[in-house]
């Protein structure tokens, strides 16, 4: 028991919170940019696996770590588009386009690796974001190690948070967002376009869900190889349910899977002779699970998500 | 009222047929256009919804359009505000400085620069947002990173102050009332300066006193130079608070007549038509009954879909024709005799038979066939194959299965005989259902029902969205199994074919249902419409027991 107190008041374990959870904070805001404009967008999973493998391969080519991050923004706002138009103007099935997406990204990204490197061994590495040193910031005791030694990539997230809630909060885009993803004909009666407001909330979030990817390759790691996503898209899928498509408490759902993840590694180390891993691994999973099933009964769904909305078909 | 029609000696006879009220134009030298639709079609597959409607609309004008449902009103004023592209007609529309521009189509956006803004029978209002949010949506532009909601929000209450349509801004709509949200509607119009205002049915979902308070509010507005459509079907408030009223009936415009120079006698006229094919039909001796309902009562989520205390015989050699206004508990009635819908009170006896559970199976097998509102998703199962939907109803019969096993070409041989009979056309008996038109679709499940020689039959809107050709024919049909000694409970929304195939009528309100024993089709119209008695004293159980 003490030992988990322990561990809780670490400021190494806080710090690795906000690490692991950083991925999530940009899958879980661009899933909640789709869902709220009433699109769910199943491809996240691939998207991550793509932004992972172009935001690495623009850096191992020499674009830079920031040229790295608008690629595979990029790219996942790419594969956003082919979900958009599938299941916006074509309104077909979201969770068939979605996984079809999933499946599509995740292969052609790892078709691409191996063909652009048909023979490594052991995968190549990239000199990652580093962590930021913010002269007496990083010194601060608890604080500093926590906040101001992340890397820049992390406060790149945590800008997005505040990003996304102003633009659905206080911009007339925003309003426009919330009302297609509840009544796409209240946007239609007022002149706007329903499938333009879809198609970019895809593709805004599909974007931001790469950079979900892009931080495993760039940041957490340095570099890339199968299976690394491994269900981190399909965590945020759950937590935009848990934030009841709210970005504040998209922010608080990540931090808390971070915190998770990061106490069942260190309860392992801790007790892992008596308790076998796999119980731990679990761990952050069966809570997730527990917490959504918990918030979902509150969660304040947009009406018109998974509702295909066509033109002239009132 | 400076607008008088031009009138013939004979008003009322003459407004009877569509054919000669084609010169009844309301002449108007006072007052000035603001909008001119000329032309104007619309099809949805095989439905003519709109054919070739010309409109006009004076400044300051409170128009009433009118028309049985179905009759294309909507759909004409979906066309003027963008949300459907008409196949052929064009709009004008005056500008600010009253000249007449075209109007481009198709986009809503073009309508409201235009001046004209509608308030939408099934609002189309974002719950989630407050009325404020919901009002200024669409007039600010969408790049800007900031909002100034303070210039909006006056603008509001000043409309509201002017007006007297008072909401609550910063409430989501979701928790508005339904007179509050409508009067969001409205502001939403207002908002952007319209000129020109249509209401889809305004009153429709609002109380008497929230009505009164709607009209008063619109008179007050037009004063101020506004222009209003308002599409209705209750005659009352039409009468009250229109000064011209055109009338739609199947997608056609059969009239305009001044306000001042109508009555509700003449309008349910109007809507009502009289051009009936005729139907040979010969006179038969009732038989005995085969569906008797004794104080049947069916509670539904709303009043729409209820029925109150019904009771009603039908005969052998009988067709019972039920006439109402849509949604006044036409579901009940053929969710009950379908065997869907189960009643919460009184007895239904078919063939002489009490029903003591009722389910789909047991209908079927005392003998009830089905004609379904909705063909083509109740009455065909789209993705089986024309045979396999001919015999879907008697799957454990001798003739379709042995010991669980389909016989695959009795089906096919059955379907090539019906489809022959029946004249089923299409890609052929093995092509999937969904592949037929409207019409035969509806001859599939008429050769389906009628080869089964049920006792009672429901044919519920049998002819809707039909072409003449394919209607008459279900109508033979009908008749024919009157003759072999069916009794045919026919819901219709079309009064004229209750009246020419029916041998009694029941007139459908509120969920009550009543004898009209008249055939009287202004009678019936009104009773439709819930403002007039029956005819004679009515018994219950009526009919010739």
């Amino acid at each position: 028991m003490l030992d988990i107190l322990n561990i809780l008041l670490s400021d190494s374990f806080w710090a690795a919170s906000l690490r692991i959870a950083t991925p999530l904070i940009f899958g879980v805001l661009g899933a909640l940019l789709c869902e709220k404009s009433g699109v769910l967008n199943l491809g996240i999973e691939g998207i991550f696996v793509t932004g992972a493998m172009v935001g690495w391969m623009a850096v191992w080519l020499g674009l830079g770590l920031w040229g790295g991050v608008l690629a595979a923004a990029v790219a996942g706002a790419a594969f956003g588009l082919l979900h958009a138009i599938l299941t916006v103007p074509l309104g077909l099935s979201q969770h068939v386009s979605g996984l079809g997406v999933t499946m599509f990204a995740t292969s052609l990204s790892y078709f691409t690796y191996r063909t652009a490197l048909p023979a490594v061994s052991s995968p190549p590495k990239i000199e990652p974001f580093r962590a930021l040193d913010i002269p007496v910031l990083s010194d601060l005791p608890f604080l500093g190690p926590v906040l101001f030694q992340q890397t820049a990539f992390t406060w790149l997230a945590l800008l997005m948070v505040l990003l996304v809630w102003y633009v659905l909060n206080r911009t007339p885009l925003g309003v426009a967002l919330q009302a297609v993803g509840d009544n796409p004909d209240s946007v239609d009666a007022q002149g706007l376009s329903v499938y333009g407001l879809r198609i970019g909330a895809v593709v805004a979030g599909s974007a931001l869900m790469a950079l979900g990817g892009a931080f495993l390759t760039m940041s957490a790691f340095d570099s890339f190889f199968f299976g690394m996503v491994n269900g981190r898209g399909w965590i945020c899928i759950a937590l935009v349910i848990f934030a009841s498509w709210r970005p504040g408490k998209a922010l608080f759902g990540a931090l808390l899977f971070g915190a998770f993840d990061a106490l069942q590694v260190r309860l392992q180390t801790e007790v892992g002779a008596v308790v076998p891993s796999q119980v731990f691994l679990a761990g952050p999973y069966v809570l997730s699970i527990v917490a959504l099933v918990i918030a979902a009964r509150r969660a304040d769904y947009p009406r018109a998500l998974l509702t295909p909305w066509f033109k002239g078909q009132r | 009222m400076p607008c008088r029609p031009v009138r013939p000696p004979d008003a009322p006879a003459f407004l009877l047929s569509s054919k000669m009220t084609v010169d009844l134009t309301v002449t108007q030298t006072t007052q000035t256009k603001v909008l001119s639709l000329s032309g104007l079609s619309k099809r949805f597959g095989s439905v003519i919804a709109n054919d070739v409607i010309d409109l006009d609309l004076h400044q300051g004008e409170v128009l009433a359009l009118l028309g049985e449902n179905g009759a294309g009103k909507t759909t004409l004023m979906n066309m003027l505000f963008g949300h459907y592209l008409p196949d052929a007609g064009t709009v004008e529309v005056a500008d600010e400085g009253g000249q007449m521009q075209a109007l481009s189509l198709g986009h809503p956006q073009a309508a409201l620069a235009a001046g004209i803004g509608m308030v939408h029978q099934h609002f189309a209002l974002a719950e989630n947002l407050s009325a404020l949010n919901n009002i200024v949506l669409g007039s600010e532009r969408l790049g800007r990173w900031r909002r100034d909601l303070r210039a909006a929000r006056a603008k509001i209450e000043q409309i509201m102050q002017r007006t007297g349509l008072v909401v609550t801004l910063d409430t989501p709509v979701g928790r508005l009332s339904v007179g509050e949200r409508q009067r969001v509607e409205i502001l939403k119009a207002l908002y952007r300066d319209v000129r020109i205002l249509v209401l889809d049915e305004p009153t429709a979902v609002l109380t008497p006193q929230e009505a009164d308070t709607l009209f008063d509010n619109i008179g007050a507005m037009t004063r101020e130079g506004l222009s209003v459509i308002f599409i209705s079907h209750k005659l009352r408030e039409v009468l009250a608070f229109s000064q011209r009223i055109a009338v739609l009936r199947h997608g056609k415009k059969v009239g305009e007549i001044a306000t001042a120079d109508a009555d509700e006698r003449i309008i349910a006229r109007m809507m009502v038509g009289a051009d009936t094919p005729e139907t040979p039909r010969t006179d038969m001796t009732a038989g005995a009954p085969v569906l008797e309902l004794e104080g049947v009562s069916v509670t539904g989520r709303s009043k729409r879909d209820s029925l109150v205390g019904a009771s009603l015989t039908l005969n052998a050699h009988e067709i019972l024709g039920i006439a109402g206004v849509s949604g006044n508990g036409q579901s009940a009635l053929a969710g009950l005799i379908s065997g869907l819908t189960k009643p919460s009170a009184g007895t239904i006896r078919i063939g002489g038979a009490d029903i003591a559970t009722v389910t789909p199976a047991n209908m079927i097998k005392a003998g009830v066939g089905r004609i379904p509102e909705d063909r083509h998703h109740d009455g065909i199962v789209g993705a089986m194959s024309v045979a396999e939907n001919m015999v879907i109803e008697r799957l454990n019969s001798a003739e379709v299965s042995r010991a669980g096993f389909l016989k695959k070409d009795a089906i096919k041989a059955n379907a090539e005989t019906l489809s022959r009979n029946y004249d089923v056309r299409g890609p052929g008996v093995d092509a999937r259902a969904r592949l037929l038109s409207g019409g035969n679709i509806q001859k599939l499940i008429l050769a389906r029902v009628f080869e089964q020689t049920p006792q009672l039959i429901l044919a519920n809107q049998p002819t809707r969205g039909l072409d003449m050709l394919a209607a008459s024919e279900v109508a033979r049909r009908l008749l024919e199994a009157r003759e072999t000694g069916a009794g045919i409970v026919l819901i219709s929304e079309d009064l004229d074919e209750i009246l020419s195939l029916a041998d009694r009528v029941v007139v459908i309100h509120d969920g009550e249902m009543v004898e009209a024993g008249t055939r009287d089709r202004e009678v019936i119209g009104l009773m439709m419409a819930g403002e007039a008695t029956p005819h004679e004293p009515q018994q219950s159980g009526a009919g010739t027991k």
